[in-house]
């Protein structure tokens, strides 16, 4: 269980902003921090690694406090049980795969840990490279694996699949979720991705302007009407078309372009780049398996 | 007059090894500190580290001249302390590794500060000290670098003439360089022998800036 309370000073573009946040993340729960750039999220993730130190407030980690403004305690980012997982990778240049990965590693036991990490992310065939012969999915398995080699207790990924393309990051959200699953570590992730989100976590943290405004499902946040027995579908507009007497909506779910027909109302309500839920009656729907 | 060329050759190139040591010891420290620290009087120190730069090598030297004589109080009381550095290697030493600074600073300071925050921070939070991370991290990352402002500093040293003509003079063994003798023989119209200085030096300097980028060229390759 991980208890945050914390403020902190912002400085944005439209200038400083006292930040406040108040959240408590369950143990193994994969949570998600979502929200509009420079709200905060990626700074709530620099404070609890300790890369940033709060001005005043308590964070605890199962039980051990990290950081407590009155008790003057603040651990280093050294002392605090965290994997971070940076939007560059921050994989170490001179070093091969192997060696960023055993760089992590302090006992005989971390070692043998990284052989079972790398076969885990399906590196070995990649081990001797340097990083930058490595394609970005490949680094940023790298960096994800190097982030677990110490066995943390919180996983703190900071939009790390923000710079793929979209058949990489689905597969790398797949093994984001798998290593959730199997090593049943507490997952803070900071993203964008309205899809991402939904696949991938528990609970979502809505971030704005420096609080935290809103904690619950992810469905839930995104479906604003409740909806059921429909399906329903999150995608990026990527294209409205007014013929009368209806609009034509081209939109992007995963990564497969879909066209709805909606009434004129409901397209003008759009906007190009914008994400929008689509839902339709699911009762009866053809559903075939795809052959493998 | 060959032992003498020869004595004159190992001088200048003992003078530019030990200088080039000295400074890499001291750059290392002094370039992170002004790549990374924003503290008040950064810009004082980093006015001061480029000074050699732009000021005229005699303006140093005639300082260090002054430092350096018994009449003041550091040359009074490295006197009391049995040390001697004017017209001598070791003041020699100190003055090249003034007038080298930026030529090793510069290149190191430049490359640190092309380091992603994010490097540091990663080795931090594998559990990493900053004195690990910048030896096993930052330090190979940076190597070209480090290369360059060796080969530069090296290369300044031994072509550096105004300094040591006014703190060191033109003792045989002891102060007397390549570029002072140069100068010593044109003075005299000993063509000859000038020409053997001048030659040497400049075969020498080009062959080892040639390796140096030829590896580093390789190195950097590597790394892409």
């Amino acid at each position: 269980m991980i208890s945050v309370n914390v403020t902190k000073e912002l400085s944005s573009a439209e200038g400083v902003l006292q930040a406040f946040f108040e959240l408590e993340i369950e143990s193994g729960e994969f949570l998600t921090l979502f929200g509009p750039s420079g709200a905060g999220k990626t700074t709530l993730m620099r404070l609890i690694a300790g890369l940033e130190t709060p001005r005043s407030g308590t964070i605890m980690v199962d039980g051990e406090i990290w950081f407590d403004s009155d008790k003057k305690i603040n651990l280093t980012p050294q002392k605090r049980s965290i994997g971070f997982v940076f939007q560059d990778y921050a994989l170490f240049p001179t070093m091969s795969v192997r060696q960023n990965l055993l760089f992590a590693a302090q006992t005989q036991e971390e070692r043998l840990y990284v052989e079972t990490l790398l076969e885990m992310t399906e590196l070995q065939s990649l081990s001797h490279r340097l990083p930058a012969t490595l394609s970005g999915g490949q680094k940023q398995r790298v960096a994800l694996a190097r982030a677990l080699v110490r066995r943390p207790k919180v996983l703190l990924l900071d939009e790390p699949l923000s710079a793929l393309d979209p058949l990489m990051r689905q597969k790398l959200q797949d093994e984001i979720a798998l290593f959730h699953q199997k090593l049943g570590i507490t997952i803070l992730l900071v993203s964008h991705d309205i899809a991402e989100t939904i696949k991938l976590s528990h609970r979502l943290a809505a971030v704005e302007a420096g609080r935290i405004v809103r904690v619950c499902p992810p469905m839930e946040f995104f479906a604003r009407h409740k909806l059921s027995g429909k399906l329903q579908l999150v995608g990026e507009v990527l294209k409205v078309e007014f013929e009368m007497p209806v609009a034509i909506v081209t939109l992007l779910v995963g990564s497969s372009v879909v066209q709805a027909v909606i009434t004129q109302e409901e397209g003008k309500n759009l906007r190009i780049g914008e994400h929008a839920l689509i839902a339709v009656k699911a009762y009866n729907p053809i559903v075939l398996p795809l052959t493998r | 007059m060959e032992a003498e060329f020869l004595e004159t050759m190992v001088l200048t190139f003992k003078l530019a090894a030990v200088t080039t040591v000295v400074l890499l010891v001291i750059s290392i420290p002094l370039a992170a500190f002004l790549a990374f620290s924003n503290m008040r009087f950064k810009s004082i120190i980093e006015t001061i580290v480029s000074m050699p730069l732009v000021l005229p090598p005699s303006v140093l030297g005639f300082y260090l001249l002054l430092a350096f004589s018994p009449s003041s109080a550091i040359g009074s009381f490295l006197t009391e302390h049995g040390i001697r550095l004017a017209f001598s290697f070791e003041g020699l030493v100190i003055g090249s590794v003034l007038f080298s600074l930026p030529f090793m600073v510069h290149p190191i300071q430049s490359a640190l500060s092309q380091m992603p925050p994010s490097l540091f921070e990663a080795a931090y939070t594998l559990g990493k000290s900053k004195m690990e991370t910048m030896i096993r991290v930052i330090l190979p990352a940076i190597r070209h670098g480090v290369i360059s402002g060796i080969v530069l500093a090296f290369a300044h040293t031994v072509g550096e003439f105004g300094v040591i003509l006014m703190i060191g003079g033109n003792i045989p063994g002891e102060t007397r360089v390549a570029s002072i003798a140069i100068y010593d023989e044109v003075e005299s119209l000993n063509y000859t022998m000038a020409h053997q200085y001048a030659l040497t030096l400049f075969v020498i300097t080009f062959s080892i800036l040639l390796l140096v980028y030829t590896l580093n060229k390789k190195s950097l390759e590597g790394l892409k």
